[in-house]
């Protein structure tokens, strides 16, 4: 087992987790938990590689996962204003309640 | 594979685990926070120091923090009555079960063609602003634009509504 | 059709024969134009119609003054002929045509003469009819086609003409056709005589597979001619018979069948349910005189073979059958009630007696009285529509009387007529006329059987007719309301053909024998000598005593005494049983009823079986296999295609319902799809690469 085969079993192990979380948790705010969870899955995988990588020294790995750092933040926001605003509706975060756009 | 690497590991899984799978909504919060820490010393381990400085910042100063007021202003900071779980859980544990599958397989089926280990590379903050300024000026540019819209979406997203005012 | 002109010997054809063709044209034309006229016309219709009639009548004359004029030269014997291919079958040629010669133009002026009297009159007899004009179309095609009967020089052109008169007769004696007797009157007549055309049609094929053409004559090639005689002379056929013989007595059939001889004579006093002016025109003087003119026509083939002075079989069979009818017909008219119907019964005899004539006297001879009884006919039956007319439409004899004093002028008319009819010697043209024939029939060869029956006849003519103008004339009024004179457009025409009836007889007095001559084609001149023939003067005798004979015999029985209706004939009291046998008409018609008809009746039944059950079995079942098929179409229509496209659309919408299950609303399970396809998306690159 080679370090980079480890840090990409716990990525993938994180990313599993995030996604149970966001596929079975009734609140609103747990999915967008379990999406940061994803996300920072991503990102480790980003950084591993770009650590064993063939050209560590074009940062691209790093860069990247620079970026998806900021972009998650600002999703996480914008997401978080959602969710506020559908608690201001709804009353409530509950998914399983939410199903007014059934087919 | 370090020791350090085990433990680093132990404490993220451990606190991803318990962000899912705790009752009180708060508690999942604070849990993420480890989950979030553990990620930072895992970057750092891996020599990638601005990347784990990053993460602590912005993922545990600000979408952390982010998370908890959201889960205050929806009324969430009790335990739910009935179950924090949905109906179907299962299948998604096994859609959830089933992903993982396939990516532990990809990954351990192609252990054989992965880089060993290689020296570590010097990364200093000048050459990461260089290579953004330089290399990466679009997608700088890109996210600049991206984050702006999203402060302004944030803001007008959970506004509250107000007659005569648009 | 290219235009043969044919001639003998050496003679341009002269202009009226070219334009002969229009005699019979005009009336036909004027027909259809009468036809096409809308019905309350009646000017216009009379006026088309006798000014038709008066143009050929003018003609005619013409036509017969050109043929005077030839036979006052010499030349005798001449057929002007105009001819021309109608159509060609194979190599042989169909010809038709029309001919000028004496026999045709006498027959032309008389047909002419006599229709146009005819006409005049029905415009009085017909003034009360709604049909004025139908009665005019019809009467004007008639008067057409018989001048056409006249000039053909064809047997197929003749034979046409033929069907065209029988048709209009039909059409004519049908004329009332709201009545159930006229109608069965018109299907009876029409059906008789095609009795006789199926025979005279086959006469007709026979003549012209023998010898190849139809024409009578055509510069020595027609049929009538010496070749063509020769030819047929040599052919055998059956019973001993020549060719010639055998297609003779063909013929004879048809004539038979126009003319009424026995035992196709039953459709004439039926025919009486017509107008009188078509008994009179048709069934008197024209058409049943058609028959007697055809033989007249054909006579050189009836003749062929013949050896001098004797005669042939054709001719015998003519003679014995004219013979018998004659007496047949007598007998009957001596028992009838109805005027119209003694007279018609008296037709019958008289053209047995015209034929008769012909087999034993020859053509002239026939055709004398053929003309003579034309006229005096025609006078009695104008007379006798007359009588009825102002007898407010009775018929029946037995319900007149005394109309002497009511009607003088139909009574001076209608004696006139009787008398001729008789054979009253010397101012009446009968006279001479049937003279001629009993002439003829006591100097025949074969037998003499026919002369005592022709005088017999004669006895029983006289008898008859003198019953009938006692009972009409004479005693005193039997009927309901009085009767009165008939109008001057009826009693003119009468009192015109009353003085034809008694100048005609001078041209066939034995002393100046013309009309013989005119037709045989001899020189001839006034002679008293004319009258010393053998036998003559005796025969001149004997005929005016049988005739005297007769008139007293029956004025003793009825002069004067007028029995009512419900009483017995004067007759009948005497002999009961022959009185109802002829006054049932010897029966012929039942006879015919139980055989012929019955038959027929039966076929009839046969066939109508078969065209229901067999054919309008097949017809129904292959409708119902239609039917069957339409169904099945139907079923398949609404079960399998619409059923189906139905169905198809129905698992549609289940299949649609059954999708939207998917958008469940929830954003989980969204999410999770989103995931599981990633994975195996991911699963299936993976594995393509690693491959």
């Amino acid at each position: 087992m080679t370090p980079l085969a480890g840090y990409l079993l716990v990525a993938a192990l994180l990313f599993s987790i995030g996604l149970a979380g966001a596929l079975t948790r009734r609140n609103a705010i747990l999915v967008l938990i379990g999406i940061e969870l994803m996300l920072n899955a991503a990102n480790l995988n980003l950084i591993a590689f770009w650590r064993y990588g063939p050209h560590p020294e074009l940062l691209t790995g790093m860069i990247f996962a620079i970026f998806s750092i900021a972009v998650a933040a600002a999703e996480a926001a914008v997401g978080l204003g959602l969710v506020i605003q559908i608690h201001r509706h709804a009353k409530t975060t509950d998914l399983d309640q939410m199903n007014r756009m059934k087919g | 594979m370090s020791l350090v690497f085990y433990i680093l590991a132990a404490l993220t899984i451990a606190g991803a685990l318990a962000a899912v799978l705790l009752k009180n909504t708060v508690h999942c919060a604070l849990a993420l926070t480890v989950a979030f820490a553990g990620l930072a010393f895992l970057f750092l381990n891996l020599d990638a120091q601005f990347a784990g400085f990053a993460q602590i910042m912005v993922y545990i100063g600000a979408v952390a923090i982010l998370v908890v007021f959201a889960i205050l202003l929806t009324k969430n900071s009790e335990t739910p009555k009935d179950g924090v779980f949905s109906h179907t859980w299962l299948v998604g544990l096994l859609v959830a079960a089933a992903v993982f599958a396939m990516l532990s397989w990809a990954i351990l089926q192609s252990v054989s063609r992965l880089p060993q280990a290689m020296p570590a590379p010097t990364v200093t903050v000048l050459q990461i602003g260089e290579a953004l300024i330089g290399r990466y000026a679009l997608p700088l540019e890109i996210v600049a634009v991206l984050l702006t819209v999203a402060l302004i979406g944030a803001v007008i997203v959970a506004m509250h509504e107000k007659e005569g005012i648009q | 059709m290219q235009e043969t002109i044919s001639f003998t010997p050496q003679l341009v054809p002269s202009p009226i024969a070219e334009i002969l063709w229009l005699i019979p044209a005009l009336p036909i034309v004027a027909a259809g134009m009468i036809a096409i006229l809308k019905q309350p016309r009646r000017k216009t219709a009379a006026a088309l119609a006798i000014g038709s009639q008066s143009i050929s009548l003018l003609f005619s004359l013409f036509a017969f003054g050109h043929v005077v004029h030839n036979w006052v030269h010499g030349d005798f014997g001449i057929h002007e002929t105009i001819n021309f291919t109608w159509i060609q079958v194979g190599a042989a040629n169909v010809d038709l045509g029309w001919v000028l010669d004496p026999l045709s133009a006498v027959m032309l002026v008389m047909v002419c003469f006599v229709g146009l009297l005819i006409f005049i009159y029905s415009i009085g007899y017909m003034k009360h009819d709604e049909n004025f004009t139908r009665f005019f179309c019809f009467m004007s095609l008639f008067a057409g086609a018989m001048l056409g009967v006249v000039i053909a020089n064809s047997l197929l052109l003749l034979f046409m003409c033929w069907e065209l008169i029988g048709v209009t007769s039909y059409l004519l004696i049908g004329f009332w056709y709201q009545k159930p007797s006229a109608a069965a009157a018109a299907k009876k007549a029409f059906l008789t005589t095609r009795v006789g055309d199926v025979f005279f049609l086959l006469g007709i094929v026979w003549l012209f597979s023998q010898t190849g053409t139809l024409l009578f004559y055509n510069a020595g090639a027609g049929s009538m001619e010496h070749g063509a005689l020769a030819a047929l002379l040599s052919q055998p056929a059956a019973f001993g018979l020549s060719a010639a013989g055998a297609i003779g007595l063909l013929i004879f059939c048809g004539a038979a069948g126009k003319s009424g001889q026995f035992p196709l004579h039953v459709w004439l006093p039926d025919a009486m349910e017509g107008p009188t002016p078509v008994s009179a025109l048709i069934h008197a003087a024209t058409m049943v005189a058609a028959g007697v003119y055809l033989i007249a026509r054909v006579y050189p083939l009836m003749a062929a073979g013949a050896l001098s002075g004797g005669t042939t079989a054709a001719l015998i069979v003519v003679t014995w059958v004219g013979a018998f009818t004659a007496v047949f017909a007598a007998l009957i008219a001596v028992a009838q009630n109805d005027i119209k119907r003694i007279l018609a019964y008296s037709t019958i005899s008289q053209l047995g007696y015209m034929m008769a004539g012909l087999g034993m006297g020859g053509v002239a001879v026939g055709i004398f009285h053929l003309i003579t009884h034309a006229f005096f006919k025609v006078l009695l039956f104008l007379g006798a529509g007359s009588v009825t007319h102002g007898c407010h439409e009775e018929q029946d004899i037995r319900r007149m009387g005394g109309l002497r004093s009511d009607m003088p002028l139909t009574f001076a008319t209608y004696a006139i007529g009787m008398l001729a009819l008789c054979g009253f010697p010397l101012f009446f043209s009968g006279f001479w006329s049937k003279d001629g024939i009993l002439d003829a029939a006591q100097h025949w060869s074969v037998a003499k059987t026919p002369f005592y029956m022709l005088v017999f006849g004669a006895l029983l003519t006289a008898f008859y007719m003198t019953r009938q103008v006692a009972y009409v004339f004479y005693g005193h009024w039997r009927g309901g309301k009085p009767a009165h004179e008939s109008p001057a457009v009826m009693t003119v025409p009468l009192a015109i053909l009353a003085f034809f009836v008694m100048a005609l007889g001078l041209i066939g007095t034995p002393a100046w024998p013309w009309f013989k001559a005119f037709l045989d084609g001899s020189a001839t001149r006034f002679a008293w000598r004319g009258f010393m023939e053998p036998g003559l003067l005796a025969l001149m005798g004997v005929s005016t005593v049988v005739v005297i004979f007769g008139i007293i015999l029956s004025w003793r029985f009825y002069g004067d005494r007028s029995p009512r209706p419900t009483e017995p004939d004067a007759l009948e009291r005497i002999a009961p049983l022959p009185w109802g046998w002829l006054c049932d008409r010897f029966y012929v018609d039942e006879l015919y009823g139980v055989t012929l008809i019955a038959f027929y009746r039966w076929w009839a039944r046969v066939a109508d079986w078969l065209d229901r059950r067999v054919w309008g079995g097949l017809v129904a079942g292959v409708a119902g296999l239609f039917g069957l098929w339409a169904r099945l179409n139907r079923f398949l229509d609404t079960n399998v295609v619409d059923g189906g496209f139905d169905k198809g659309c129905d698992e549609l919408a289940v299949g649609g319902g059954l999708l939207a299950l998917v958008q469940t609303g929830r954003v989980q399970t969204y999410l999770r799809i989103l995931a599981l396809a990633v994975a195996a998306l991911a699963a299936i690159l993976i594995w393509s690469s690693r491959a």
